[in-house]
Order: structure tokens, then sequence, then C-alpha cells
């Protein structure tokens, strides 16, 4: 299940776009094993940025990162394991996208939340709702019946 | 009653930031800080060269036998410059302290410890700045309290001040000394 | 020029806000007609207050008076006039006297332009205003003086930011500014219906224009910043979900919210209080935008000054007028009964869905923007919330929102029937549904659904307006009658929404942009896209406050030139910054995009690239802009409030 969030990130992740100026050295000779490396690289904040992803940056540790998960991905790491590798040395922190676990739980519910809360709020609104007026008795109706009448 | 809901909302958020407020102009929160991973675990295996003379490796704080402060530092760095004196001061209360150079040549760091004063009992080198990042290093200076058995106990990212001195490190050493 | 003109200015300026704020309102209170009269005035006098001030400000600044801290601070002899005038407005303490400056704006536009409200209305309305801005200039003259002295005065100044010295980033605080205060009106309406206790129609139907005025403003900011980050940063990104721009995103959703319920409001008599909340969060999610980039809470690019003691002024300020306005909520919402009934499937029910959906993206994007500093204070943990979350969770609500947007136009008032609406649609369905077809054999599944709810969206604005004026249906002259004597609002409503749809398309264009990174050397070519991008030189390119170098692309396709692109990195001697220049082409369907990077080798670093659709995305901005405006124009929207010729009974319906 988690594989499969993480893809969905991932996938999601893709139509994201914007690329440090880095050297063309950089890139892998394989574009597939590049392109993986770039998206696990969004995934992953560049430490000593606001709040970018080590492919957007041009700072000097985002690059060092960039280098060290091309490193791992010709090395046969899954994309889950780079981002382990790099989580075990700077934390949670240094994930984009924060994990699915119970302290997150509000976070990641929060879609959930907010359309329950809004409908809860729409049900109480028509709960209190003014009633229709109450039919007329026989009698009532009677009296209508004169008073068009004339 | 639904109707004083945003109310009670934003009073109850107003309260929050107003706490976090407080926090920073105390100094004890800090929104661009990041907290090291290694705290209470064995340092990462590395070994590295040194300037002049032999480096050292992970092995040698496994069984130093007494806490000491790895300090990692560079020549490019101002911070770096700001906390030198301190350094220095730590070295004459008999504070041990192992220096490692991120991303630097190592003649720039000898020049560097030969006009300011060298308050490193020994050196070493990471001029690729690889065994910076398993440390989890984000910038310099970053310091490291290891006890005697090569466990992180303290981290500092930034310069250190006097204070953190008297405060922090000082008490901490004593009650790694065994 | 005297610097303290201005300050003086800035603290008359406090003074009006006071007498604005108590007069007007108390005169209402009390029905005193000649308390109430005074309260244009007093907001025109504060609006010339604050203008003075500014002017002034902005003369300091182009005439080098450096013994002026912020010209110091933020000027040089050096830096271009275009941008000592911008420039004032580039720093924390110019752009606070900005903000105070649209409030009294806002002010002065309600005095001017409110001839058609209730004398109480309008003088309610106005003394909320004073009221709102006194406190911002309050916290300006006090914490955030632009006038403050230096002596002796320095010999030149430290300069701007390079970053900031830039057509784009001049102009995109006041429009932006324009909409974030702009809301203080619709703000302002709503607190003044509460003290009155009561929103009716007319109520409605006043609140709209301004409201209209201040999004269209708000969405054109927004704009204008993303397409700035898109070309100055050089990465080709134009939305990163940085703190700051979620916190203009968020008044931008509830505003866009509030534009809708205010039409049932004035329609249908109902959603009332939910009407009034939401001109209320709106202007208060503007407002703790401002509190949270200015305090040091967040980690930002944009982040002005780190700066908790300022943080703790500003949320007192804030706490007092949203707390103020939720206090008015709570003790009088219950007046704010809705009068019309409504079945579930039905244009109010649409709008209903309409508002719950983008209050939930709302909710998500604060929750998400606030997270890391609710786990690092509660949970002790660092985490970050960057894109992919946002992309992750936002997604998912919109697309309903999108789908529901072509629809909902097409149900009647009261009570609808889906089926039928529906039909009127099906062949915008095929449409977009061939289209996303077609665009998933060239890209990834996502963009090319998003692309069919883009077209979805464009071709639902149309089959609004071809339902309306009964094309096919009915004889083509009688068509073309009804669309000359269609609404405005109506036209309006059906351009915004395309316009919508046009941006959605740019966004999903993009992720089919390509791009290269290569090192050329001059005279070597490099191909992408089906164009061929030839180096022909690097040489050097300087300007008034700064050295660069330079490189010219020629841009040509199967042999016929199309362009010449001449990118820079510019080095600022005095910030001792480098920025790069990007240089774009674009002919309306792509952009070509080229930046120069380090030079080495007797070549040069070039990334290249070809982003399909890109300009869609500002373009459809600017169509949802005009088509606001274009509803702002409504002559509808212009008539008042019946002159009290002979003691004719109010209009109006109590709530």
């Amino acid at each position: 299940m988690r594989r499969g969030l993480l893809a969905a990130l991932l996938l999601l992740a893709g139509m994201h776009l914007a690329w440090a100026i880095s050297d063309p050295a950089e890139e892998l000779r394989d574009p597939r094993l590049e392109t993986r490396a770039e998206q696990i690289g969004r995934q992953l904040r560049c430490l000593v940025c606001q709040n970018e992803s080590i492919e957007d940056s041009g700072a000097d540790l985002a690059r060092d990162l960039r280098r060290i998960v091309r490193q791992r991905v010709v090395a046969g790491d899954t994309d889950a394991q780079v981002v382990a590798w790099m989580v075990a040395r700077y934390g949670n922190f240094v994930r984009l996208s924060p994990p699915l676990e119970w302290q997150t739980l509000l976070l990641w519910g929060s879609p959930v939340l907010a359309l329950g809360m809004g409908g809860l709020v729409v049900l109480l609104h028509r709960r209190n709702r003014p009633k229709p007026p109450e039919p007329l008795s026989e009698a009532e109706q009677a009296r209508l019946r004169d008073l068009m009448k004339t | 009653m639904l109707f004083a809901a945003p109310l009670v909302a934003a009073v109850a958020a107003g309260g929050g930031f107003y706490a976090v407020l407080r926090r920073m102009q105390h100094g004890s929160f800090d929104p661009h800080g990041v907290p090291t991973m290694l705290l209470n675990r064995r340092v990462p295996g590395f070994r590295l060269p040194g300037l002049a003379s032999a480096g050292f490796a992970s092995t040698d704080l496994f069984a130093l036998g007494h806490p000491v402060l790895v300090n990692f530092w560079a020549t490019w760095c101002p911070p770096c410059i700001e906390e030198h004196p301190v350094l220095m001061a730590m070295q004459a209360q008999k504070i041990p302290i192992w220096g490692i150079v991120y991303k630097d040549k190592a003649e720039a760091a000898l020049d560097y410890l030969r006009t300011r004063g060298n308050p490193y009992v020994r050196n070493a080198i990471d001029a690729p700045g690889r065994v910076a990042i398993d440390w989890g290093l984000t910038g310099v200076p970053e310091t490291f309290l290891v006890d005697g058995d090569g466990f992180v106990r303290w981290h500092m990212s930034g310069a250190i001040t006097r204070k953190m001195v008297a405060e922090q490190i000082e008490p901490l050493m004593k009650k790694y000394s065994r | 020029m005297n610097p303290e003109i201005g300050h003086f200015a800035l603290a008359l300026a406090v003074a009006f806000g006071f007498a604005q704020a108590i007069i007007p309102i108390w005169g209402a209170q009390r029905g005193d007609a000649r308390m109430m009269q005074a309260a244009p005035g007093l907001a025109l006098g504060q609006l010339i207050s604050l203008a003075t001030a500014f002017g002034v400000l902005m003369w300091v600044s182009v005439d080098n008076d450096f013994s002026v801290l912020n010209v110091y601070q933020n000027s040089h002899s050096l830096k271009p006039l275009l941008y000592k005038i911008t420039g004032t407005w580039g720093n924390h303490e110019g752009s606070i006297l900005l903000w105070c400056l649209i409030m009294g704006v806002c002010g002065g536009a309600v005095a001017l332009f409110g001839r058609n409200l209730p004398a109480s209305l309008r003088a309610r309305v106005i003394g909320v205003l004073g009221a709102s801005s006194c406190g911002f200039t309050l916290f300006a003259l006090l914490a955030s003086n632009p006038f403050m002295r230096i002596w002796p005065p320095p010999a030149n100044g430290q300069d701007m930011n390079p970053l900031l010295q830039d057509l784009g980033l001049a102009v995109h605080p006041p429009i932006l500014y324009l909409g974030y205060v702009g809301f203080a009106v619709p703000f302002a309406f709503a607190v003044a219906a509460l003290l009155e206790g009561r929103v009716d129609a007319a109520w409605g139907r006043w609140v709209r224009p301004w409201t209209l005025a201040a999004w269209c403003f708000l969405t054109s900011g927004i704009a204008l910043g993303s397409w700035w980050a898109y070309y100055e940063l050089g990465w080709g990104g134009f939305w990163f979900w940085d703190p700051v721009e979620n916190a203009s995103l968020l008044p931008w959703l509830t505003g866009t919210a509030l534009l809708h319920s205010a039409i049932v409001v004035e329609k249908r008599e109902s959603l009332k209080a939910w009407t009034v909340l939401l001109a209320i969060g709106t202007f208060s999610l503007s407002l703790s935008g401002t509190f949270l980039v200015r305090s040091g809470i967040l980690n930002s690019v944009h982040a002005f000054a780190n700066d908790p003691t300022r943080g703790v002024f500003i949320l007192g300020l804030l706490g007092l007028v949203i707390g103020t306005a939720l206090v008015l909520f709570a003790w009088r919402g219950r007046m704010l009964s809705s009068v019309g009934l409504f079945a579930p499937i039905s244009r109010e029910g649409a709008l209903v869905l309409n508002n719950v959906l983008l209050c939930s993206i709302a909710a998500v994007v604060a929750i998400g923007t606030l997270y890391p500093l609710f786990a690092d204070m509660v949970l002790g943990q660092k985490l970050s919330v960057g894109a992919p979350f946002f992309n992750s969770t936002v997604l998912p609500l919109a697309v309903p929102l999108f789908i529901a947007m072509a629809v909902g136009p097409m149900l009647s008032w009261k009570r609808a029937a889906l089926i039928p609406a529906l039909m009127r649609l099906w062949w915008a369905a095929v449409a977009a549904a061939a289209i996303g077809l077609w665009a998933s054999f060239g890209t990834s599944l996502l963009p090319s659904f998003v692309l069919g709810c883009a077209a979805w969206l464009i071709l639902g604005a149309f089959a609004d307006i071809i339902n309306r004026i009964r094309l096919l249906r009915i004889p083509l002259r009688s068509s073309l009658v009804l669309l000359r004597g269609m609404p405005r609002a109506a036209l309006g409503a059906a351009i915004g929404h395309a316009g919508l749809g046009v941006t959605i398309a740019g966004i999903a264009g993009m992720s089919m942009a390509v791009s290269t990174i290569a090192l050329v050397k001059p005279g070597e070519t490099v191909h992408l896209a089906g164009y061929d991008w030839k180096l022909i030189g690097l040489h050097d390119a300087p300007g008034p406050n700064y050295s660069a170098r330079a490189a010219t692309i020629q841009v040509s396709r199967d042999g016929r030139p199309v362009t010449v692109l001449a990118p820079e990195r510019r080095s600022f001697p005095v910030q001792r910054m480098t920025t790069t220049e990007a240089k774009i082409e674009t002919d309306g369907m792509r952009d070509l995009y080229a930046v120069l990077g380090d030079e080495r080798d007797g070549g040069a670093v070039l990334r290249l690239h070809d982003n399909f659709m890109a300009p869609w995305i500002w373009l459809g901005a600017l169509v949802m802009a005009l088509g606001g405006g274009l509803s702002l124009s409504d002559r509808r929207l212009r008539l008042g409030a019946p002159r009290r010729a002979a003691k004719a009974p109010h209009s109006g319906v109590p709530a």
C-alpha cells in the first residue's frame, strides 16, 4: 500500500516542472534512470533552501544530494530505498511529502475532514430551515374559496 | 451555537500563534533549524585524511574513552570565524575538540590555523563533503558532542557562544567523563 | 523635500483613521445624519494623508536622500529610476505603507463610488474600514516607520536585492495588495450588516461589485507573481506551494466562494450566514497571510522580516480586527435567517457545492501550510509539507469542482432537472473526452485528464452562452438579439469560467514541456523539440548597477529563423549577488526559454526549454480578470437604494 501511495505521489509530482541550473555532466546517461532520479529528487527537500526540492535548487548541498541520488539509482536501489537513505541522515524533514503515520493523520486526512465538515454544515443548515407553512384546514380552505369568489 | 464556532477556532489559532512567537522570542523555537538524527546514536562509520598529519576515523571515536567535541568548519564560513575565539577558549579549558574541514583546501585550512590559532587536538579534512552528509550536516559550523563510546549526545547547528559552553557543553563533558 | 512631511502625514492619517472609525459608526447607531455624512469626508482625508506620506517616501528615494534609513537600506544612487520608484514597496516598511495606502484607497473609493448605498450602511462601512486602517497606520507609525532618519547621512545606500529589480516584480505588489486589501470592503460590508442587523437582497447586490473588483485584482496579482517567478528565477517553475504563495491563494479561494455566495443572497435571499462568514473570513485570511510572512514563523523564500516582536504587534492587531468581527457574528449571526428554500439539485445547490469544495481546498492548503509549525510545536517533529503533498491532495478536490462548474450555470433556481441540463452539455463532454484521449497518446495519463477537464470548462462556458441565446433552437437573428441584450454579468461569468479552463490547460501543457541542458561552444547547435538552437557567441553586457555575460542564441526551424534569444547572467557588486535573466520567446502556444549558466572550457552551460502551452497559464488569468471586469461593468450592479423622496418605507426586508 505504501508503494502504491508513493507511486501515486510520484505520478502526481510529475506534473511539476522546474530545474536548477545544473551541469549537463551531472545527468545520467540512461534517460530512464535519469528520469527516475529526477522524480526521486523532486520528493526531497533542499535543506538549505526554503521549501524547494533538490532538483529545483542551485545550492551546493542540493547538488551533492542530487549526485548521491543518482549514484544510488545506478547502484540499483529502489525509490523507497533512496528516500530511506536520505531520511536516515536528515529525518522526515527531508521529505517534501510527509509519510502517512499517526502524526500526520490530520494532515493527510484534511481533504476528507474538510469535505465532511462542509457536508455537516450543509446538513445542519437544511435541518434549521424554516418549515414550509402548514396546509390549510377544511374550514380555512372553505373560507379561502369564498374569498376567491368575491 | 454554530455561530460561535469560527470565533472559537480563531481564538485557538491566535493563542497558538502567540505561543509560537513567545518561544521564538525566547530562542527556544527556531523555525529554520534542522535537528540532528544522530542524537543518542553512534557516529556513522568514516575514515578521513588529515591536514598535515594523519586524519582520524570513527573507530578512533568508538575507542576514545572520554567525551570529545567534533567541529565541522571551513575557512570560507563567517560564523566559523566568529566562533573561533570560543573554540580557543575551550582549548584553554582543556576541552578536546576534533576538527573536520568541510569542502575546503588543505593549504587554506592550515594557513587559517597558523594565523588564527589551532584549537583542535586532531584535524581531518572532508573535501568532497560526503562524510558530512552521513553526519546529516546542512552547513557549517556544526558541532557534535560525542561521548567516550562514540555516541552523539549534543548537537549545535551554527556558531557556539560562550554562554553555550558554560551552560551546556561543560556540564555534558563532566557528565560523560568517567 | 523634508522627509518629516511624510512622517507628519502618516501621523495625520492615524488621527483621521480614529475619527473615521468612531464618528460614522456612532452616528449610525444613533441615527445622527450629520455624523453619518461626515464619513466620506473623513475617508478622503485619510486617503490624502496616506497618499502624501507614500508620495514623500517615493520622492526621497528618487532624490537619493540617504538620511532616511529606509532609502539607505534599500536603494543606491546607481539604481535605475524605475526601481527607485517601485522599490518604495520592495521592503518591509514600504510595503506596510503601501498596505495602509490601499486601505485608504478602499475608504476613499467607498466614499466616492458608494453614493448608491443608504446613508447608514455607507457610514458603517466607512467606519469599519477606518477602524482597520487606523490599526495598520498606527502599526506603521510605531513599529515599521519608513521615515526613520540616520545622521550623518552615508554617502550611498546598500542597494536593493537584484531579484527585485525587475518590471514584473515592480508591478506585482500594488496589484496584489489591491486585491488582498480590497477584500476589506466586503469585510466592512459584512460587519456593517451585522451592526445593522440586516442582510437582504439589496446588500447582496451592493457587496458584489466590491468583491468582484478585489477578486479581479487578486487574480491578476497572483498571476503576475507566478509569471515573474517563471521568467526571473530561471527554473521554469511557476508555482511552488511556497507558504507565502499559499497565503495569497487562501483569500482567493474563499473570495471566489464569496463572489458566488453573494449571488445567492441577492437572487434568493439565502445562504446569508455563510456569505457574511466568507466575507469576514476572506479578509481575515489576507490579514493572517501578512502576519505569517512578516513574523518569521514561516519557512519561505518570500519572508520579509524575521522579527517575532513585530509579529506580536501584528497578531494583536489581527486579534482585534478579526476577533471583533467574529464576536459580532457569534452574537448576531442568528438574525441572518434564510428566507428562500431550494431543492438540492438547483442553482443554489450547485453554488453550495461550489462553496463547500472551494472552502475544502482552502482548508487543505491552510492545514498543509501550517502543519510543519504544528508538528514542531505540539508533536516535537520536524516535517516538511511541500509541492508533492499539495499536488496530490488539492487535485482530487479540484476535479469535482471543475466538473460541476460547467453544469452549475445550466441549472435553474430553486429546483432544477439535472438530466436536461446535462443533455445541453453532451457535445462539450464528448469533445473534452476526445481531447483528453488524444493528449494521452503524447503524454502521461494525469496531464491528459486535466487537459480534458480544461476543455470541458472552456466548452461548458460556450455551452452556457449558447443555451442563453438558444442558438439553433430559434432563428439566428433572434439569437443575436439575445446575445446583444445578454446581461454583462452573465457574459462575464462565462468568460471567467472559460479563463480558468485556459489556465488549467496551460498547467497541463507545461507537463508536456521538453528541455535539455548542454555545454555548448560558440558555433555549435543543439536540437530540441524540432528547433535548432545555435549559440552564436558570448559577450559582456554591462548595465547601470551590474556587470553581465550574455549569450546570443539563434533559434530556427527547418532552416527558417524563428528568433534570437539573449539570456544573461548578471552580477550586482553592491549586493554581491548573481541573477540569471532567462529569455523567452512566445507565440501564444508555446514558450522558447533559454537560460545561461556557468561558462567553462570555452563554452557555456545552456538550459533550453520548449514549454508547450505555458503562455496559457497567464493568459487564462487575464481572461478571468477580464470576465470579472466585464461583470463589474454591468449596469444592474449600480442600481442603488431608493432616495428618500417623500417618507417612502425602506425597501429592505428584515433579515
